[in-house]
């Protein structure tokens, strides 16, 4: 256990350092003059430039610079964004409770949702329900989630005026996005569900639970489901990763406050610091989230940790 | 190419050794079997005959204003109807095929090539020629989703071009890892050996013993990532980060129709519908090849 453990993390270290190596590369890749470009279209006198340019330390050779970037990252100083002059991390942190909560309710939608889907498709395999369930799960792949958000905005928010079309705040504005962001992971779960589900159905030991004369749900929820879950689980630090990632189109579309919408207006503002800042921090959280699904899985499954 | 490298080996032995000319015959049969994927090839044609035939099909030009014909409802003479400034939809959603079909395929084309070159040197030659090549695949894999394209955007600008190099590039490592983990099976064949026995250099080796083995995975994971390309290709320029005005791009097109969405539901519905129908025909398609060219059915044959 304590072997695997070691292992795992160790094998984190390099990933972080490339990653933080990468971010760092991002500005040096900008083709032509990086100040230039995020001064843009303002007017600017050389000192400005200048000023800017020893604001980013740009005028110190490059493994000095990347060394100061590194020290300052590990101790959460991600430098000031360019257009509010504020710290990087304090404007990510007035942004990230939103998006978590996003995330979180898009993965507990697509998870119910592609495990019901998933379920219902293997235990009544190649009848009617499996095929319509496995179209919803084909058309959740297929469909652009910043068009499903529309069609939602325009059936729930503008015509049957349940729920608000846009903004950040209550419970109510977390439904429309949460639901657009969850169908399209539950097809990926559906798929999933349904494969193992109908490998774990032709198991001795499901024909025992059968044989016993337990009823069809008892067997499916307590002997099957529960071995079915496996492979999902596995999956859930990718799909949590997917999930925030989503959140870019899903908050611009439904104009919900958050990382997401902070990044696409940072892009366009062509505030640098604050894209390399959050582009940092989602990759680092998204390395230390599967560190952490495959430690809590280890935990839980014997057969990794003992092999 | 395949066909016609193989071709160079003894034919009796050919079958043997790529697998490839024994297959193609009856790959299309085959395929033809799965109806959806049938329907998914069908509509594939149908929308590369609008994207060559744009000028023909459509009845306007996609980019002519016409104020005084703004926003009209869809009718016999605007199919589609037209958008805000008048320009007629259906016009513009026939051209827009032109731009996702050429973003999936030519960002799919840049991670193909670079993905499977990598994952070729990587499982190939091994030792830290791998462990460079793979860690530097990890690193890429550790921004999730859409991150690393938008990140590549930020960096390059956005524009088309740029668009589709940032997808393409994104998607580099889903390919080098599905080769590197080929060619590692593929080079412990037997004719491989016996290959670098006879003096092959490694460069003929790879190119005609092992390469022909990952043209199969290759093709399904291609196919697929050419549904995935113009869906992200599509929610890039939807963010304002991809193809700018007035390129009749599908994905632009419905974030210059949501302010409209109450009233006037045709200029965001259309364009939205059509990446739906074109992503689930390459989806629809890709499935079928996997069940086709899927490797554990090529040992059973």
């Amino acid at each position: 256990m304590g072997r695997f453990l070691i292992q795992r993390f160790l094998a984190t270290i390099p990933v972080v350092l490339g990653v933080t190596i990468a971010v760092f590369a991002m500005l040096h890749l900008v083709p032509g003059d990086p100040v230039q470009m995020m001064l843009g279209e303002f007017q600017t006198s050389p000192e400005q430039i200048e000023k800017l340019k020893a604001q980013l330390y740009l005028d110190e050779p490059l493994p000095q610079q990347y060394g100061r970037y590194l020290t300052n990252a590990l101790q959460g100083d991600l430098g000031y964004s360019i257009r509010s002059k504020r710290p990087v991390m304090d404007e990510i942190k007035d942004n990230l409770p939103s998006t978590l909560v996003l995330t979180l309710s898009g993965l507990g939608v697509a998870i119910v949702i592609g495990m019901s889907l998933g379920i219902v498709a293997a235990v009544k395999q190649n009848t009617w329900a499996d095929l319509s369930a496995m179209i919803i799960a084909m058309l959740g792949v297929s469909m652009p989630s910043f068009w499903l958000g529309l069609l939602l905005i325009f059936a729930f928010s503008l015509k049957l005026e349940w729920f608000p079309a846009t903004g950040g705040g209550d419970f109510r504005h977390l439904i429309l996005p949460a639901v657009t962001l969850g169908l399209g992971a539950s097809a990926i779960i559906a798929r999933l569900t349904r494969s193992t589900m109908l490998e774990v159905l032709r198991q001795e030991y499901i024909v025992t639970a059968r044989a016993k004369g337990l009823r069809g749900s008892v067997v499916i929820l307590r002997h099957a489901l529960r071995n079915a879950m496996i492979p999902t689980v596995t999956i859930l630090g990718l799909q949590f990763g997917q999930l925030l990632a989503g959140t870019v189109v899903i908050e611009t579309v439904f104009g919900r406050p958050g990382i997401g919408r902070l990044i696409v207006s940072a892009i366009l503002e062509k505030d640098f610091p604050l894209v390399q800042g959050i582009v940092l921090f989602i990759a680092i959280s998204y390395v230390l989230i599967n560190l952490l699904v495959d430690v809590l899985y280890a935990v839980l499954d014997p057969r990794i940790r003992l092999g | 190419m395949t066909m016609a490298q193989a071709g160079t080996v003894p034919a009796s032995r050919s079958h043997d050794l790529t697998g490839v000319p024994a297959k193609r015959p009856n790959l299309f049969v085959r395929l033809s079997k799965s109806k959806v994927a049938v329907a998914g090839f069908v509509v594939l044609v149908i929308l590369a005959v609008m994207a060559l035939a744009a000028p023909v099909i459509s009845p306007a030009e996609p980019n002519a204003v016409a104020p005084r014909e703004a926003l009209r409802p869809p009718s016999s003479s605007n199919l589609f109807g037209t958008d805000q400034y008048g320009r007629d939809v259906f016009s513009r959603v026939v051209y827009g095929t032109r731009i996702s079909l050429l973003v999936g395929f030519i960002s799919v084309s840049i991670a193909v090539v670079i993905g499977t070159v990598l994952g070729l040197i990587a499982g190939y030659y091994g030792r830290w020629t791998d462990t460079i090549i793979m860690r530097f695949v990890d690193v890429m894999l550790a921004f999730p989703g859409i991150l690393l394209a938008l990140a590549l955007v930020s960096i390059l600008g956005p524009s088309l071009p740029n668009l589709m190099i940032a997808v393409g590039i994104s998607s580099v490592p889903s390919y080098a890892r599905l080769v590197r983990g080929s060619v590692l099976s593929a080079k412990e064949n037997v004719y491989v050996e016996a290959a670098r026995v006879v003096g092959a250099t490694d460069g003929v080796i790879m190119r005609r013993h092992v390469l022909p083995n990952v043209v199969a995975p290759v093709i399904v994971l291609a196919t697929l990532g050419i549904a995935s390309a113009i869906l992200w290709a599509a929610s890039l320029s939807f963010l304002g980060l991809g193809s700018q005005p007035p390129t009749p791009e599908w994905g632009r097109m419905l974030s210059e129709g949501r302010n409209y969405l109450r009233e006037q539901w045709w200029i965001a519905t259309f364009p939205g519908l059509a990446i739906m129908v074109t992503v689930l025909a390459m989806n629809l398609l890709g499935d079928g090849l996997r069940d086709t060219l899927d490797p554990r059915q090529q040992i059973r044959t």
